[in-house]
């Protein structure tokens, strides 16, 4: 009886994995590798790399700008319609990307919620590099978002209280003790923010549309060289993957870099009044 | 003259925090059960929690007035706060958290902790991270110090040490201390003056003797615990430890100790005679009646620095009153020793 469960799990995770590896491990054998780093230098593949780069890069950095803040307060205030909150931060989890691309028009676009106040200061953002920065932070946002408010709410409040009575203000304690405690965890939602805001495909085409060294991304040239040459489409793949898996690697060196976060007391017995 | 004086309300989930104190150059310690909102007490003084009303005044500043509106932040209120599990950063050195607090080398020196300059706090053993949290908590020069159950995070080997140098620096330090516990033995082991704590109020304030001679409450009376004799133990014959007493007398105990020492001697192992019983007792005190005190169906009689509890009826019998003279005995099994270093 024992052995025959143990011999189901075993065929149900290789079926599994199976499933998983065999298309990846189809893209490297499709096309020979020489073929594959020759495709690299076409300027489709180079100027989707460089359009991709760049707007990953402006959309992350405004994302952690903004979101390390906001995690860090969202994690220690309590109010009224913070579960509200949170939950408008996750939304975007949730929905498909097509969709977000749509809110994105709505919002911004010419017609759009703010279409009159930036026509009237002269901006257009659909269709351009700038809308590609906004489809990218709004899909990847509540990544970062998650990750980082679990991440500040891991902190032992009494660390902060203690910096407090030591002579330290808010500011102090939130550069000298929240942040180093946070910043494993911090890390590992920040790669997995830029993970998924690379591959962002479906806001990004509704909002920004698919044109050559402006908006069209690594993702975008898959699907518009898919019909032309199966061999781009093939060869960006196959850097994805390997993109891919070199943030996981680099995630599953994280809890490394996390182990004072996950010690941050001997002994916690948290008491409100003994 | 460093003086804390405080008058606050805070209520709590059943019950307010309610009390007013005054805390010169001494050891004071509020000691009561868990839950009678201690720790809340010592994270308003340090402003790390609100009182509904109230005022704090610590060495001539006033640190909250809720009439007038002052209420300063945390950072801003000299106060020394040692937390319970000392709270120590843990992503940084033994030196990198004591500078946090503008400290420097000569206070790792001081305690003793200058070797673990490097260490990281979770490389340390128990009472070394508490002197490290008392360095960090003295680098800011505080006018006043907090101390949230000191030494409950500690095994009981450790303890007893750790107890004695907590004793001295405080007694070294000379600013006003503010000690929590729920451990009455502590309280008394540290403290100059004790006041007991339940639900948020203050129910009696004395000095360790004063508490267990005429304990206000019966809840005082069982939480008060043993008789605090202080001495000064040397071995004695067939393995005995002999304490010499402040006042003179000697006394025997079966655990063993040296130098200056404190005796535990629980009320209701004490046994009162109108004379020297021949008993199996090794401990006679004889002494005056110093008071009576009823608490329930029991007596607490004080004779000399000793308190004993008999019943109501035993003391009638024994026609007890004060000024009469009597021998107090305890056997020599039912006395504890305390290192006090």
């Amino acid at each position: 009886m024992r052995t025959l469960f143990t011999a189901a799990l075993v065929a149900a995770t290789t079926i599994a994995l199976a499933f998983l590896a065999l298309p990846l491990v189809a893209l490297f054998v499709h096309t020979s590798p020489g073929t594959l780093a020759a495709q690299l230098g076409n300027p489709v593949v180079t100027d989707a790399l460089l359009v991709s780069l760049k707007t990953s890069a402006i959309a992350h950095a405004l994302v952690l700008a903004l979101g390390t803040p906001a995690a860090y307060l969202l994690a220690r205030k309590r109010f009224p319609g913070r579960a509200a909150v949170l939950a408008l931060t996750e939304l975007p989890l949730v929905l498909p990307p097509a969709v977000a691309g749509i809110a994105l028009l709505a919002a911004f676009g010419r017609l759009g919620l703010l279409g009159d106040t930036l026509g009237a200061a002269g901006l257009s953002i659909p269709f351009t590099q700038t809308a590609v920065v906004l489809a990218v932070a709004f899909v990847e946002a509540p990544f970062y978002l998650r990750g980082g408010i679990a991440a500040f709410e891991t902190v032992d409040q009494r660390l902060l209280d203690a910096a407090r009575t030591l002579g330290a203000g808010p500011a102090r304690v939130f550069a000298r003790v929240a942040l180093p405690l946070a910043l494993g965890g911090l890390g590992a939602s920040s790669a997995l923010a830029l993970a998924r805001g690379l591959g962002e495909f479906g806001a990004t085409i509704v909002f920004a549309g698919s044109l050559q060294g402006v908006t069209q991304t690594l993702p975008l040239a898959i699907y518009a060289e898919f019909d032309r040459d199966f061999d781009v489409a093939i060869s960006i793949g196959a850097l994805f993957v390997v993109v891919g898996a070199a943030l996981l690697l680099a995630l599953k060196l994280v809890p490394a870099w996390t182990r004072f976060a996950s010690t941050s007391l001997s002994r916690s017995a948290p008491s409100l009044s003994s | 003259m460093d003086t804390l004086r405080l008058d606050l309300a805070l209520p709590l989930r059943s019950f307010a925090l309610e009390l007013a104190l005054e805390i010169g150059t001494e050891t004071f310690a509020l000691a009561g059960p868990s839950g009678a909102g201690k720790t809340t007490l010592l994270r308003a003084i340090a402003g790390l929690v609100r009182p509904e009303r109230g005022r704090i005044d610590c060495a001539g500043e006033t640190w909250l007035d809720t009439e007038r509106g002052i209420d300063r932040p945390p950072e801003r209120r000299a106060a020394g706060f040692l937390f319970q599990d000392y709270a120590l950063f843990p992503h940084l050195s033994v030196e990198g958290n004591v500078r946090f607090a503008g400290g420097d080398g000569t206070l790792l020196e001081r305690f003793g902790v200058a070797h673990l300059a490097r260490a990281k706090p979770d490389e340390l053993s128990g009472g070394e991270r508490q002197r490290v949290a008392l360095a960090r908590a003295l680098a800011r020069k505080p006018r006043v110090l907090l101390l949230d159950e000191p030494l409950a995070a500690l095994d009981a080997h450790t303890r007893a040490a750790v107890r004695a140098e907590l004793r001295e620096l405080l007694e070294r330090l000379a600013l006003p201390a503010l000690l929590v516990t729920h451990d009455y033995a502590d309280a008394a082991a540290l403290a100059t003056r004790i006041g007991v704590i339940v639900e948020g109020r203050v129910v009696q304030v004395g000095t360790p003797a004063e508490l267990i001679a005429a304990p206000a409450s019966s809840f005082v009376a069982d939480f008060t615990g043993g008789n605090p004799l202080h001495g000064q133990a040397r071995p004695g014959a067939s393995g005995l430890t002999e304490i010499t007493l402040e006042d003179g007398s000697l006394v025997v105990s079966t655990d063993r100790g040296s130098g200056h020492v404190g005796v535990v001697v629980y009320p209701w192992e004490v046994t009162l005679a109108r004379e020297a019983p021949a008993d199996s007792a090794q401990n006679h005190v004889r002494g005056r009646i110093a008071s009576v005190f009823p608490v329930g169906n029991r007596v607490r009689v004080r004779v000399g620095p000793l308190t004993a509890e008999v019943t109501a009826g035993s003391a009638e019998r024994l026609g007890l009153g004060q000024g009469d003279t009597v021998v107090a005995s305890f056997k020599a099994t039912g006395t504890r020793l305390v290192p006090l270093g």
